[in-house]
């Protein structure tokens, strides 16, 4: 079956920035709306509007599974809307084929009040499944949730996970899409429960087409067989190749410079060797590849000594790795007053493929004070063909006797 | 049987998204307005049943708050009456009877007329993230202002019973009439639902509109009979629907039925408009909400 099922022809969407304008806005369309103009009569921005979605266009069939990767902002989730009919297009043309589920909100129409039973007829109801198809497969759906006894209580009385679980095995259990939508659905739970997820919907996406919205890349790796990157609205790249997408959307990562600290001391310079050569421009390193930093930096006439650190930040700043930085002996190296260049051997870089930066830590010894603190240095990216699960990536060569 | 079900056996269903009007192919948006109609049904039935649930589960009194507003109205326009404060032309039946029945009808009125807004605006969070038919809001709404008037009506009913008045065989269009009311509440009501869901000023403008209405329409006292006030009593198209329904409820012979039923005429005209209305206008609202 390699039926095209999702059409997307030149799409468009604008939004406006402030609530005040936006309302005005809406007051307008409203009226023209209703006047039978629809959207068609201005295709062009107002006052304060941006493209919040431009010039889209892709098909989609059977079978396939399209991640749709950006960062916040960049249009992923009104074009999902879109696609499920909840807003129209400005310009452009959307069709889908067949029946549509929708993996958005989960625990949709969920009462705090009712029992956990109670709701997942509410939630069916939602998504346009009737009493007796929840009937037959409640069990399963309990099952799923791992609810057990807690089905009976109030559903206000759950803990959030066990309510994102119901949520999400209502819809698991009952659906059967030709097109299906995921917006950052697999994010709940715990891993025992995402991973169960992830199997449900492999087998819900063998027979249908999927779009997937997220930022976890591992699920847009292990999931997705083709990839599109959106930046402002505008699709950059569209691959079958995952990992050219997931390091394009690294890529776009900002890491900023901020520095801390006393002032004592200055970290003056950061290159990077990647291999045995200097690491050429943006290009990204290799997974496995031997790494050395060097560092430059001073310190003050001030201190009578000082200690230095090196860090390596995910991009959201989480501290990965920490150099500390030592002498042959593997004592502390103690650096006197003056300028200094250390070269810092850094092993192989067993990172998972992503966005990452250094921080620079030029501290006292004994009262641990930063004389200088700098980070988001030198932000480099990690390439590998595939997104593991792991922040640190070491493939185990094992030698096997049957 | 729910569409789904059905579904699964017919061809495909396409769905087309434009930046066009839907209200420019009037045929196929009546097709899909009757269709939504018919497939919310179980929805409707859900959700107004979870509402009912919720609603009586949390309150120890239940049912007795849908009473209390129009019981409190009565005690202080018994009060305002009885002491003198007002003089009130003779109503033609007891004042206790001719207001209990007035508020409580008006109340159901007021139902009707606040619930398109509320229930849309209470959806939000649902209509913003799920395409699932948008009738389905509207009807629960409904589902629930009937339920409640079922039980006012039985309450005035046993009310006046205990007044004295004894409804004869014309109690028997009670339900008709009352569905009159509903109409006209829900009519009025999603009229202003698209532009009360953008703007919160729509929501209050229209409570104290309700209460100028309330003033001209034979509610707590009977239309005046001369003057510019009896001019805009006349004007009124709520006057004959709640003057038919105490006509029916107490045993007189009732009033101008041929206003009555041209308000109705008027008001499933006004209902399918305003319906119309809601459908094209939801999109451009929800993409003002937060996803």
């Amino acid at each position: 079956m390699t039926d095209t099922l999702v059409q997307v022809e030149n799409v468009s969407k604008k939004f406006c920035r402030g609530l005040r304008r936006s309302l005005w806005y809406g007051m307008r369309d409203l009226s023209s709306e209703l006047a039978g103009s629809g959207n068609a009569g201005h295709a062009a921005l107002r006052p304060d509007e941006f493209w919040a979605v431009k010039d889209v266009g892709f098909a989609l069939r059977r079978g396939e599974c399209l991640g749709l990767i950006g960062h916040n902002g960049a249009g992923k989730t009104t074009l999902l809307r879109m696609l499920n009919g909840l807003i129209r297009p400005d310009c452009g043309r959307i069709e889908v084929r067949g029946r549509v589920g929708a993996l958005i909100a989960l625990g949709a129409g969920f009462s705090p009040v009712l029992t956990g039973r109670e709701n997942i007829y509410v939630n069916a109801a939602v998504m346009g499944l009737g009493r007796r198809k929840v009937d037959a497969r409640i069990d399963e759906i309990i099952e799923f949730a791992e609810i057990g006894e807690f089905i009976d209580m109030p559903v206000q009385n759950y803990s959030s996970g066990m309510s994102v679980r119901l949520g999400f095995s209502v819809a698991a259990v009952l659906i059967e899409p030709d097109v299906l939508f995921l917006d950052e659905v697999l994010s709940v739970g715990d891993i025992g429960f995402t991973v169960k997820c992830l199997n449900r919907l492999r087998q819900l996406a063998q027979r249908s087409a999927v779009i997937l919205v997220s930022h976890n890349m591992q699920h847009v790796s292990s999931f997705c067989t083709r990839v599109m990157v959106l930046e402002k609205g505008a699709i950059t790249l569209d691959t079958e190749d995952a990992a050219l997408a997931i390091d394009r959307y690294f890529d776009l990562v900002r890491h900023e410079r901020q520095v801390s600290g006393t002032g004592a001391a200055q970290v003056l310079d950061l290159t990077l060797q990647a291999g045995a050569a200097p690491l050429a421009g943006t290009a990204p390193i290799p997974r496995g590849t031997p790494v050395g930093a060097s560092l430059e930096l001073e310190v003050g006439a001030g201190c009578p000594a000082a200690e230095v650190l090196l860090y390596i930040h995910d991009e959201a700043m989480a501290p990965l790795v920490c150099f500390p930085v030592q002498d042959a002996a593997g004592r502390s190296l103690l650096l006197p007053p003056g300028r200094h260049r250390l070269d810092i051997p850094l092993g192989p870089l067993e990172l998972n493929s992503g966005k990452y930066s250094f921080v620079a830590v030029v501290r006292d010894p004994d009262t641990h004070t930063a004389f200088a603190r700098v980070q988001g240095l030198h932000p480099f990216r990690v390439f590998s063909d595939a997104t593991y699960w792991g922040r640190i990536v070491r493939p185990a060569p094992t030698t096997h006797e049957p | 049987m729910s569409a789904n079900e059905r579904s699964d056996m017919s061809p495909p269903v396409v769905r087309v998204y434009t930046p066009e009007s839907p209200l420019r192919q009037p045929v196929g948006m009546l097709r899909g307005m009757l269709a939504d109609l018919l497939a919310s049904r179980e929805l409707a039935w859900r959700l107004a049943l979870r509402d009912l649930r919720a609603q009586y589960r949390q309150a120890a009194l239940g049912l007795l708050w849908a009473l209390f507003l129009p019981l409190a109205n009565t005690a202080v326009w018994l009060f305002v009456q009885g002491s003198g404060i007002v003089a009130i032309r003779d109503t033609g039946l007891p004042y206790p009877v001719f207001v209990l029945s007035g508020t409580l009808l008006w109340s159901i009125f007021m139902d009707a007329f606040n619930a398109p807004l509320q229930q849309s605006n209470a959806a939000r969070p649902m209509l913003a993230r799920i395409n699932f038919p948008r009738e389905a809001i509207l009807l629960s709404g409904l589902i629930q202002v009937l339920l409640n008037a079922a039980v006012k009506v039985a309450v005035l009913a046993a009310a006046l019973l205990f007044l004295g008045v004894v409804p004869d065989w014309q109690a028997a269009f009670i339900p008709l009439a009352l569905l009159g009311l509903v109409l006209a509440g829900t009519a009025l009501g999603l009229l202003v639902t698209p532009v009360g869901m953008l703007y919160t000023d729509i929501g209050r403008a229209a409570a104290v509109a309700m209460q100028f209405l309330m003033f001209l329409t034979p509610v707590v006292y009977p239309a005046p009979t001369s003057g510019w006030a009896a001019e805009l009593f006349r004007l009124n198209p709520l006057a004959p629907l709640i003057q038919i329904l105490r006509d029916l409820l107490t045993g007189v012979p009732p009033g101008d039925l041929g206003a009555f039923l041209s308000v109705c005429g008027a008001m499933a005209v006004l209902l399918c408009l305003a319906w119309t209305a809601y459908r094209a206008a939801m999109p451009i609202l929800i993409e003002r909400m937060s996803a």
